[in-house]
């Protein structure tokens, strides 16, 4: 039972880390329905542009707490990651915005490799280990641990998601976001600068991110120039299996395939008798994700969807 | 073009073919002969993925499994592995079909999705894939986990193996020259294939299809069949690919079967033209010869200009390889090579 109580934990703070990042990715699919493959990058320069912050300060010798550093590098990092964001539409979307779906697919692509190795350059190609300065003191839950911080990661997840609903549903910046996502030639009609609106969406979207890759930074006390590629693909993973580009389906899917994925970790040996083993983590997400879309083919909160001829 | 001119640039082309590896070798060294068997094992490989994404229009991210699939079935069936020691001519037709019928294990639960879905999924299949290969080494082992498989036979005609140097009237005649022909017959073979699919009642179907499903089964049409062939036969031509790869290298590990590769070829569709043949082998060539060329170019400049190396040259190779990628997609989003139907459909997009 508490390997299941603690499987339930892992899963939920890495869920709610993939729930954060899938956002990003349902809403840009949502408004313009691409997928932003360069987002994954995004994350990835959040994480390193923070840790680079909080060692400048350390080697400076300024003594703050570590909460308070690491809001310190996050203040420098998602301006950072907003105009990261701003710039991968206004360069690489938006002059295709009306060519096949697969133009912006390999412009995404080869925006991604160009921004990885512009984080080998800068950061070079090893391992950076995030900076000791947040204490890991656990907090007992019926036999099951979990660590202060991975608490404070769910509780800013949930916070940060609350509050992203309530600008898409109540502020008028929301309701032009919906409404240029249902049809933006009449949106601009009705006098919504769509043009706008899709960078006020990468932008949001890219500062989830940025908080996204520290924590992933803070959890595994490590960044990397190549970590946004598996966390993206995972994220985006949950966005579809959640209904892309509806923003309760990513948070929902985001979480379904953190613990599903910890609990595969945990009990897939037990369950094929050692047949395999835990490194087929990564099987049991995507076999999740093929069975739910084999059948409900629109994601679990997903509409169904028109034909558009 | 009247038949006496296209014959002459047909015999032309045929002997350009034919003397190309000797010229490049003698000139630019083996390596970049090596570097050409590549471009010719990617045209297949692209040209595969064209007929499900640009044919079909079903989108597959996952394509790299069925390459991965026949270039495991080719080296388990002739490595020191498990001692078995097929020839060629049994080993690749059954890692084709071993590749078409994972086409169809694909194909058959997927039928329903659309678009990006149906990206993602195929993405997880061939992520799937990939991670079995790696861990596949206990507690049976089969596929020799993360180091891959080694030693793999190369090919052999007859008494006369395909992996080492022969003398030929004085004439030296490398692994790579002989893989060149072996490469080029087979991949003229998918050509024709793909050509004949193209304009095939097959090939119809499938453009019906890409164009409106709906309106294609009220024509009649058995979208199921249709879609599943798609697959299969994508499938084929990428496990022929893979089990020359394996032959050609002698070694395979999961690491060449990786996400980046699966997307490779699909830009290499995408950037050549989508559904036009001669467009997706052009896109596969440049590709492939690209980076090659910058890495060549790289080092060399850096060290003229500036006297010492400013940036590590693997490092700006991908860099400029991504941003070329980027800014060709950006003032020629048809691809470089589109088909007249295509090109046609831009204008009056453009038009609006």
């Amino acid at each position: 039972m508490d390997i299941f109580l603690q499987q339930i934990l892992n899963g939920l703070v890495l869920g709610s880390i993939y729930a954060l990042i899938a956002l990003g990715y349902t809403m840009v699919y949502g408004i313009m329905g691409l997928i932003n493959f360069a987002h994954g990058e995004v994350v990835m320069f959040g994480a390193m542009v923070t840790i680079t912050v909080i060692s400048l300060l350390t080697s400076a010798g300024i003594v703050l707490p570590g909460p308070i550093l690491v809001l310190i590098g996050l203040l420098v990092a998602i301006p950072a990651c907003m105009l990261l964001g701003f710039t991968i539409e206004r360069v690489a979307y938006r002059p295709l915005r009306n060519a096949p779906r697969l133009a912006p697919l390999i412009t995404a692509i080869g925006l991604s490799i160009v921004l990885q190795q512009a984080a080998i350059l800068i950061w070079g190609r090893n391992y950076i280990p995030f900076p000791p300065i947040l204490d890991h003191d656990t907090i007992d839950v019926f036999g099951a641990t979990i660590t202060q911080l991975q608490v404070g990661i769910v509780v800013l997840c949930l916070a940060l998601m609350v509050g992203l609903l309530i600008v898409v549903e109540k502020t008028k910046l929301g309701r032009a976001m919906r409404a240029t996502s249902q049809n933006p030639a009449v949106a601009g009609l009705m006098g919504v600068n769509v043009n706008t609106i899709i960078s006020a969406t990468f932008v949001i979207g890219s500062a989830l991110g940025a908080i996204a890759g520290v924590m992933v930074a803070t959890n595994y006390d490590q960044a990397h120039y190549y970590m946004g590629f598996m966390i993206g693909l995972k994220a985006f993973t949950a966005a579809v299996l959640g209904g892309i580009g509806n923003l309760g389906g990513a948070v929902a899917g985001g979480i379904l395939l953190g613990i599903i994925e910890s609990l595969g970790a945990g009990y897939i040996g037990d369950l094929t008798g050692g047949f395999l083993g835990s490194h087929y983590q990564d099987i049991f997400a995507f076999m999740v994700l093929i069975a739910v879309l084999i059948f409900r083919p629109s994601g679990l909160l997903g509409e169904k969807m028109a034909d558009r001829a | 073009m009247n038949a006496n001119k296209k014959l002459g640039v047909f015999i032309a082309s045929a002997i350009a073919l034919a003397v190309l590896p000797f010229v490049v070798g003698s000139t630019l060294g083996n390596s970049w002969v090596r570097t050409i068997d590549f471009a010719l094992l990617y045209v297949m490989l692209a040209l595969g993925l064209n007929i499900v994404v640009g044919f079909a229009g079903l989108l597959d991210l996952g394509f790299i499994a069925f390459y991965a699939v026949g270039a495991y079935t080719f080296a388990l069936l002739g490595s020191p592995h498990f001692d078995i020691h097929l020839p060629f001519y049994i080993s690749i037709p059954l890692g084709a079909l071993c590749a078409a019928l994972f086409g169809l294990l694909l194909g058959t639960p997927v039928l329903k999705l659309k678009g990006d879905y149906l990206a993602i999924v195929t993405l997880g299949f061939g992520e799937i894939i990939r991670i079995f290969m790696n861990n596949l080494n206990a507690p049976i082992n089969i596929t020799n986990g993360p180091q891959g498989i080694n030693l793999i036979d190369p090919i052999q005609i007859g008494g006369f193996s395909m992996g080492k140097t022969i003398d030929v009237a004085g004439f030296a005649l490398n692994p790579v020259h002989m893989y060149y022909y072996l490469f080029l017959i087979l991949t003229i073979g998918v050509v024709i294939m793909a050509y004949r699919l193209q304009y095939s009642r097959i090939g119809r179907a499938w453009v019906a299809m890409r164009e409106d499903q709906i309106a294609a089964s009220a024509m009649g049409l058995n979208i199921r069949n249709i879609k599943l062939l798609a697959f299969a036969l994508g499938a084929l031509s990428g496990g022929v690919a893979g089990g020359l790869f394996a032959a050609f290298q002698g070694f395979i590990s999961p690491e060449s079967f990786g996400l980046l590769e699966s997307i490779m070829i699909l830009a290499m569709v995408v950037l050549g033209g989508m559904g036009h043949i001669p467009g997706v082998i052009l896109g596969a060539v440049v590709l492939t010869i690209a980076p090659e060329i910058l890495r060549d170019v790289i080092g060399p400049l850096q060290m003229h200009t500036f006297g010492r190396m400013i940036v590590d040259p693997e490092n700006a190779r991908m860099l400029l390889f991504g941003l070329a990628m980027v800014i060709m997609m950006l003032t020629r989003p048809e691809g470089m090579w589109p088909s007249k139907r295509r090109k046609a459909e831009f204008e009056d997009a453009k038009k609006g």
